[in-house]
């Protein structure tokens, strides 16, 4: 039974499905587990980054082409949320002409951008949604009227989200079970079910010449499947869940702007969880996620103790200061895709093989 | 090649009045030959040695903050110290760069795009740390302020500086490349590098020193492209690549003289819409590039192997 809903893909080593099952323990229970409201936005927003990583890492690990126009998508959904319901008032329908609007808008793009340059080369794919990217962003913070520039916007959800909503008169476990829990759920539902099918797709005949061509284009090319399809179609489901994972945080932060959902340094990220999660792996990035997040929900703060430990020295307290956060991202992003390219996934499938590589050898 | 004049007649009917069109065009051949010095080195290098640097951007922010450390206000002779240092400085990272970021990746485009964008940011916010992450104003000299009046249009004496400075380059770098026995070895490094290899000659050495000269040339570009823009933001590289990426698209991959071609188009193109629509001008670039890839998918001279 778990093993079909997991789409017969395994986590195939005893320490990654412990971990994996933590995770989901973890976030699962959260509510109660972590009380606070700190400790609940991060959980949440692993939920969101998890479908936004996984839909990443089918472009990047199981396609073989890398997109800096991850974050546009996301950005699409996040702002087809906050956009609609500022504009229509707090409701349900709200939500869902602004994902429809959102969805729409980000197959356009995906198709046109995958017409234009994965046609040639796959190379052109990054620059060209490099270009894009950087064109849409200053697009949104000059579109001020509808999009609220660089302060975002402030919006409202269907009362039933928000705290002021009680679901239950007593507390259970000590926690007020209040709209917000359920808006927890509900992301948790979302989010697996989205991770599931995603698991389904890279799974499926689909994702197998997906795979294929991301070890051998010319091979894959000769076999009789036009590859051109096929990338085209993977960039346009990732740009897909993209979108739904921007509307997800949107939902959860009753706010958007470009810092939350689509500047340069989100796309950083999503690419820091691909890869230290293990790229070609759809539980990488559901490690990925929690890992990164956990760790910059609290690595700010051990920056921020450290750039006062040394304030003595100017230079060293401002490579430490918090607003360097990204500095060390990136070396620990150059340093991932040297040391551990296969990421924690990898390398625990890879201990949990070994003596089957080595008899291989 | 006749693209770029046709470009400019046709813009002509267009702006309507003569003396606007001169004022445009020069600034559009001047951003044009700026973007060109930036574009050559990274066309070169992934021409020759399939590496596709998304870093590139580094060393032309590099050469922008230099100039804001020398005071380049003061007169011509500091702009001139200004660009030599850039260049030595672009130039000296460039080898440093190769050697920790780009060489243990060769031949491996996935992982080349992840790392040279990680070394670009880690660069991007090294430059928060030592110059602070606010916007620095970089005022060219005072010789250099002001127009010209010509044929009742005025031209920026900036602007004819940067075609001249860029023309000199293209020139030096067109003599290198067709004249001497080391351009020689480029070009053929360019269209097949094994047979270079097997001819006995060391591709590796060739191509640091293709790397360190292209770099330099992106830290002599970022000096231009500072006083340019008159101020300089820590994003400047970031911002630049997606022009310089725009550029060899449409020229080509690989290709001197299709980066020349695809700079000017795209300085023109970039000046005439910000004139006519300026709505429009943010994606005047990208139009322009996705026409010229439906015409031509490879870009405009296609050298290296596809």
């Amino acid at each position: 039974m778990l093993s079909r809903v997991l789409s017969y893909d395994l986590p195939r080593s005893a320490p990654l499905a412990l971990l994996l099952a933590l995770t989901a323990l973890g976030l699962l229970a959260a509510p109660f587990l972590f009380p606070g409201v700190k400790a609940l936005g991060v959980a949440a927003k692993i939920l969101v980054f998890i479908v936004l990583a996984a839909s990443f890492d089918l472009l990047l690990g199981y396609t073989g082409i890398v997109s800096f126009a991850h974050t546009m998508f996301f950005g699409i959904g996040a702002y087809g949320i906050a956009i609609a319901s500022l504009r229509m008032g707090a409701g349900w329908d709200a939500l869902a002409l602004g994902a429809l609007a959102a969805l729409g808008l980000s197959l356009t793009l995906a198709l046109l951008i995958g017409i234009v340059s994965l046609r040639v080369r796959a190379i052109f794919f990054a620059m060209i949604t490099l270009a894009v990217a950087a064109a849409f962003q200053t697009l949104a913070s000059q579109f001020s009227e509808l999009t609220g520039g660089e302060d975002g916007l402030s919006f409202r959800v269907p009362a039933l989200l928000t705290s002021a909503t009680r679901l239950l008169p007593d507390p259970v476990l000590g926690v007020n079970i209040d709209g917000r829990i359920l808006c927890y759920y509900l992301l948790l539902a979302v989010s697996t079910a989205l991770f599931l099918i995603l698991l389904r797709v890279v799974n499926s005949p689909f994702g197998r010449v997906l795979q294929a061509i991301r070890d051998n284009e010319f091979r894959a090319e000769a076999i009789g499947y036009r590859v051109v399809v096929f990338r085209t179609l993977s960039s346009l489901i990732s740009a897909l869940f993209a979108t739904l994972a921007g509307m997800m945080l949107a939902i959860w932060l009753r706010y958007n702007g470009p810092d939350t959902s689509l500047s340069f340094e989100i796309m950083m990220d999503v690419l820091l969880m691909v890869v230290i999660g293990g790229m070609g792996t759809l539980y990488g990035a559901v490690l990925g996620a929690a890992v990164f997040m956990v760790a910059q929900a609290y690595l700010q703060d051990l920056l921020r103790v450290l750039a006062q430990a040394t304030e003595a020295a100017p230079m060293l307290a401002a490579l430490f200061s918090p607003d360097r956060w990204l500095l060390w991202m990136g070396l620990l992003f150059v340093c991932s895709v040297y040391f551990f390219p296969n990421g924690i996934v990898g390398e625990l499938r890879r201990i949990a093989h070994q003596p089957i590589t080595l008899r291989s050898r | 090649m006749l693209m770029v004049p046709a470009l400019m007649l046709a813009a002509l009917p267009i702006v309507g009045t003569p003396s606007t069109w001169l004022t445009l065009t020069v600034a559009g051949l001047a951003m044009g030959m700026i973007i060109f010095l930036m574009a050559s080195g990274l066309t070169l290098v992934f021409g020759l040695m399939d590496v596709l640097n998304f870093g590139h951007g580094l060393f032309i922010a590099l050469g922008a903050y230099i100039a804001t450390s020398v005071a380049v206000s003061s007169g011509l002779g500091s702009v001139a110290q200004a660009m030599v240092l850039a260049m030595l400085a672009a130039g000296l990272l460039g080898i440093v760069f190769e050697r920790l970021i780009v060489r243990p990746v060769y031949g491996q485009h996935l992982k080349q795009i992840l790392i040279t964008m990680g070394g670009m940011i880690i660069g991007e916010e090294l430059i928060k740390v030592i110059w602070g992450p606010l916007q620095i104003a970089l005022p060219p000299p005072p010789m250099l302020q002001g127009s010209l009046i010509i044929a009742e249009a005025a031209i920026e004496k900036y602007r004819l500086l940067a075609v001249v400075v860029g023309l000199a380059v293209f020139l030096l770098q067109w003599w290198v490349l067709s004249q001497t026995r080391i351009g020689l070895l480029i070009r053929a490094g360019v269209q097949d590098r094994e047979m270079v290899e097997a001819l006995g000659y060391r591709i590796g050495r060739l191509f640091v020193g293709v790397f360190a000269a292209g770099s330099a040339l992106a830290g002599l570009g970022g000096v231009m492209w500072g006083l340019y823009q008159q101020n300089v933001v820590p994003q400047i590289g970031t911002q630049v690549n997606v022009l310089i990426f725009i550029v060899i698209i449409i020229g080509g991959l690989g290709s001197t003289a299709g980066a020349l071609i695809g700079a000017l188009l795209v300085g023109l193109v970039a000046n005439y819409t910000g004139y006519l629509l300026p709505k429009l001008a943010l994606f005047s670039n990208l139009a322009l590039m996705a026409l010229i890839l439906m015409w031509r998918p490879y870009g405009l001279y296609a050298l290296a192997k596809p």
